[in-house]
């Protein structure tokens, strides 16, 4: 790695973390439990999916090693079933969906637009809790025997055939979903009312207009699983008959109210990890974002494009042909706004003067694995090749290459991004390079044979395979085992930082944005005075003269 | 400060209330009136037409909408246009499932 | 030196000294305190048009699918009750947007008068609601709990209805798509008054804090924005009355 670093940090021999800060404000668990600052909200988030995060990911280590073997030998199918649905609803609702906007986003969004607090900061709380409500009933369910249905419920399995507990599920999930409408209208709320003077929409960070888009998805089409999970619990309870063909019902209907919320929340997951990308590769570039405007809108644009094409889900389901036809359209369209991202953030790297900090590691690790994960997801848009690829490892490998290489590099780069700010403290820069690159690679392992077993015919879901798919089959594990020590890592460092950690400073990156000019960690309120925004976004002209009337101030002074 | 705020300063009163209840009891009046006629396939246009209208009433008067800001107007038209989303949408793979026989 | 920004605003300060006690503290002025609420609750609508829209969907498809089942199914609804019901939202609807204006316009006893009429409307119109269940109870014709085909399969069973709407008898395939229409019918209708329930509890709540003068000394916004959350459950029935009840009433 270079040596080259834009890191400054002060003096370590006199610095020292600023005594009033949002952490030593208050004291005491019930001024956790009971706050209504949106920092330390952000941090009960942030310890609350690292925790479920890691469920999922023992989850997903006992997915790979019973996929060691061909034979279903480690566990019984059944229970095979279980761990993979479980997987999925904890990764996809207790892990992706909130990761970036109730970490990052909460705790960010009010200082990027010069705000004091979310608009409603209480609501911001209860949000939380309801994350925890549903988690602690995913978890219960676990205890109880798990269900087995995939996380995708799909019926008339889930309503009809199967003894498992879909309704805890189902709850748990519904739960969670409020959690997420919640943080999604507050963001909304916040953004367009709350910005300070002198911030118009186009001088706001992209990662604002990120979450704006994803905030715009998660109150739009959240509701639509809501009540998706409504109708299969009385179906299966009462016995309604909406998705019953025995009473005319139409198991389909179930799946187009479940996907056309599950669609957009793959842009709800993804939109945020692109805001965070947008700031790092300016910060580590020295250059503003190139393209602000088409960035903007890209974002936008995959939001309300993504709200068209929930069928490409469907389509060997049964739904008729034309409407495959119509799908498969609208999806090639909705591939056009992040290809422009990809292009923008290109060219914001051209001529800019790169550094190699471990954000920027996670960012290239991003922009190369999206991309791939992006582009195969054109094979499964085409609904030709779908129908051979779907619901093989190829759409196993697709999700993850953009959810794990995209979004949860997206979530690294921006967690060591943001920590001095949060913490004030900076992470150890070597082991947290290592740490990238260890990911990288395990990365890589683990998911890229799966394409080709995709591709050679092995089906998702099944505990057992044939027998010559077991080599690309170990390499996945081998891969995956590489992985975990990967994730492993940064818990470890970053929990070291906070004691032993250097002291950061206000600004130890030389960012642009409102956040970086106040201490690290931030006062509870943010700022002491209400800032006034007189320059555009990532602006560096405007941080330079900034340094240097700073200069003149102290050598004047002396 | 960040949107200007247009609609706490105009307080609609009793008038346009009054005239507005009128407007919707005759309109409930004349959709249940409308549906004892046999119309063909007008009668759930017809009925929809009158719901949506009385909806339209409430939303710009109650609703003190017709008085508020864009940006509610935007609010409220985003709100109509993901559900008629969800709708046509999903009625294009109903629809044409067995083209004709509907 | 914890903030080295550009300028600064003297405003906050000598704005603190005189704001009003229900202003929180991360709002600038009321008025942006008042206009973020107003905005809030519109989004938290448009959340329960989308959750009712998911209900109106399957209505929809399943109304096309069997129409000869909804609309004898339909006539089962007794459209007296189901028009009277929807008079009494319009009007309790009325009688909220003028409890919004008498809030404005510090008329405390007004207020109180206007609160507790939409609350006894809402009220009637409830227990409407559960008389109407109660016929389909007795009737069988509530899906899960011993449906009962038979008025649909030999329509002079059931002599009040048949004596306006001479139905002819369903075919049994058809016949068990009435069970579908029920469902949809208690759905739609059940959640619409769960949300009318929810409602009327904050009313009960509001009357109190109304007669202390809680909303009649400048600060509306509670009023306003509760109000906007009524509107939309009228809105509501408004569709399903025009959707469930009058699908065709002509012989």
């Amino acid at each position: 790695m270079s040596s080259d670093t834009i890191v400054r940090l002060p003096d370590q021999a006199t610095a020292r973390i600023p005594k009033d800060n949002y952490l030593t404000r208050e004291n005491g668990i019930l001024s956790w439990l009971l706050t209504s600052d949106h920092k330390r909200i952000a941090i009960l988030y942030l310890a609350s999916i690292t925790f479920f995060f890691f469920i999922g990911g023992a989850l997903a280590g006992l997915i790979r090693l019973e996929l060691l073997t061909p034979q279903s030998d480690l566990m019984a199918t059944d229970t095979y079933n279980k761990v993979f649905t479980m997987h999925g609803v904890i990764m996809i609702f207790f892990f992706l969906v909130p990761s970036v906007p109730a970490t990052l986003g909460n705790f960010l969004i009010p200082m990027m637009i010069g705000a004091k607090d979310l608009a409603l900061p209480r609501i911001n709380l209860l949000s939380w809790y309801l994350y925890m409500a549903g988690g602690l009933l995913a978890l219960y369910t676990m205890a109880v025997g798990g269900v087995d249905t995939g996380w995708t419920f799909t019926t008339p399995l889930s309503t009809h055939y199967v003894n498992t507990n879909v309704l805890t599920t189902g709850l748990a999930v519904f739960v969670a979903g409020f959690s997420s409408i919640f943080t999604g209208l507050n963001f909304v709320v916040t953004i367009h009312k709350m910005r300070a003077p002198g911030m118009t929409w186009f001088r706001l960070p992209l990662f604002v207009w990120a979450h704006y888009a994803a905030s715009i998805l998660m109150v739009l089409a959240t509701p639509v699983v809501a009540i998706s999970i409504v109708l299969i619990a009385l179906e299966r309870t009462i016995g309604i008959g909406v998705f019953d063909p025995t009473k005319g019902g139409d198991p389909l209907l179930f799946q187009h109210l479940f996907w056309f919320y599950s669609h957009p929340a793959v842009y709800i997951m993804i939109l945020p990890g692109m805001g965070v990308i947008s700031e790092v590769i300016s910060t580590f570039s020295r250059k503003r974002v190139f393209g602000y405007t088409a960035v903007a809108f890209s974002s936008v644009a995959i939001a309300v494009f993504g709200f068209f094409v929930w069928a490409h889900h469907m389509f060997i389901m049964g739904i008729s042909n034309y409407a495959v036809l119509v799908f498969s359209l609208l999806t090639m369209l909705v591939a056009v706004p992040s290809a422009i991202k990809i292009f923008n953030w290109t060219f914001t790297l051209y001529k800019g003067s790169i550094t190699f900090e471990t954000p920027m590691l996670y960012t290239f690790g991003f922009m190369g694995l999206f991309t791939i994960g992006g582009l195969t997801g054109v094979f499964l848009g085409t609904s030709g090749t779908d129908i051979h690829l779907t619901e093989t490892y190829f759409i196993v490998a697709h999700f993850h290459f953009v959810m794990v290489g995209g979004m949860l590099m997206a979530f690294l780069a921006g967690i060591h991004f943001w920590w001095p700010k949060i913490t004030g403290r900076m992470y150890p820069e070597k082991i947290s390079q290592l740490a990238a690159v260890v990911t990288f690679i395990g990365f890589n392992f683990t998911f890229f044979p799966q394409f080709i077993l995709g591709t050679l015919g092995m089906p998702r879901r099944y505990a057992s395979y044939p027998p010559e798919f077991q080599i690309l089959n170990v390499f996945s594990t081998a891969g995956a085992t590489i992985l975990g020590v990967g994730y492993l890592l940064p818990v470890l460092y970053l929990v070291w930082s906070l004691k032993y950690g250097a002291v950061a400073g206000n600004n130890p990156w030389q960012a642009t944005g409102l956040e970086w000019q106040t201490q690290s960690p931030p006062l509870t309120e943010n700022f002491v005075e209400m800032p006034i925004m007189d320059h555009e976004a990532y602006d560096y002209e405007w941080l330079e003269k900034q340094e240097r009337e700073k200069e003149k101030e102290v050598t004047s002074a002396g | 400060m960040s949107e200007p705020n247009e609609h706490a300063h105009t307080i609609v009163g009793p008038r346009v209330y009054v005239t507005i209840l009128f407007a919707l009891l005759v309109g409930t009046a004349l959709t249940v009136w409308a549906s004892f006629i046999d119309l063909g396939f007008w009668n759930p246009i017809i009925a929809l037409a009158i719901a949506t209208t009385k909806a339209t009433l409430v939303v710009l008067y109650f609703m003190h909408v017709r008085y508020s800001s864009k940006l509610t107007m935007l609010t409220v038209v985003a709100g109509i246009f993901m559900f008629l989303t969800l709708v046509s949408l999903t009625l294009a793979d109903y629809i044409s499932r067995a083209w004709g026989s509907w | 030196m914890p903030d080295n920004l550009v300028h600064s605003a003297d405003a906050a300060s000598s704005a603190h000294d005189e704001h009003p006690p229900y202003l929180r503290h991360h709002f600038n002025s009321a008025e942006q305190q008042a206009d973020a609420s107003n905005f809030a609750m519109w989004l938290f609508l448009l959340t329960e048009v989308m959750f009712f829209g998911g209900l109106f969907t399957a209505y929809l498809i399943y109304r096309n699918w069997y129409f000869p089942a909804f609309v004898a199914g339909s006539h089962q609804l007794n459209v007296v009750w189901g028009a009277t019901n929807t008079l009494v939202l319009i009007l309790s609807s009325f009688t909220m947007a003028m409890g919004v204006w008498c809030a404005e316009t510090r008329r405390r006893k007004g207020l109180v008068l206007c609160l507790s009429l939409t609350f006894i409307l809402g009220l009637a119109f409830l227990g409407i609601k559960s008389v109407e269940y109660r016929e389909k109870i007795e009737k069988h014709h509530v899906p899960g709990f011993h449906y009962s085909m038979q008025s649909f399969l030999d329509p002079q069973s059931d002599p009040e209805v048949y004596a306006e709407y001479h139905d002819k008898p369903l075919t049994p395939d058809m016949a068990v798509h009435t069970e579908l229409y029920f469902s949809l019918y208690f759905l739609m209708t059940g959640m619409h008054a769960l949300h009318m329930i929810i409602g009327i509890g904050i009313l009960g709540f509001m009357i109190l804090r109304a007669r202390a003068g809680a909303y009649t000394a400048g600060h509306v916004t509670f009023v306003e924005n509760f109000g906007l959350y009524w509107h939309f459950v009228d809105i509501i029935w408004i569709y399903l009355f025009a959707l469930l009840y009058l699908i065709s009433r002509h012989a």
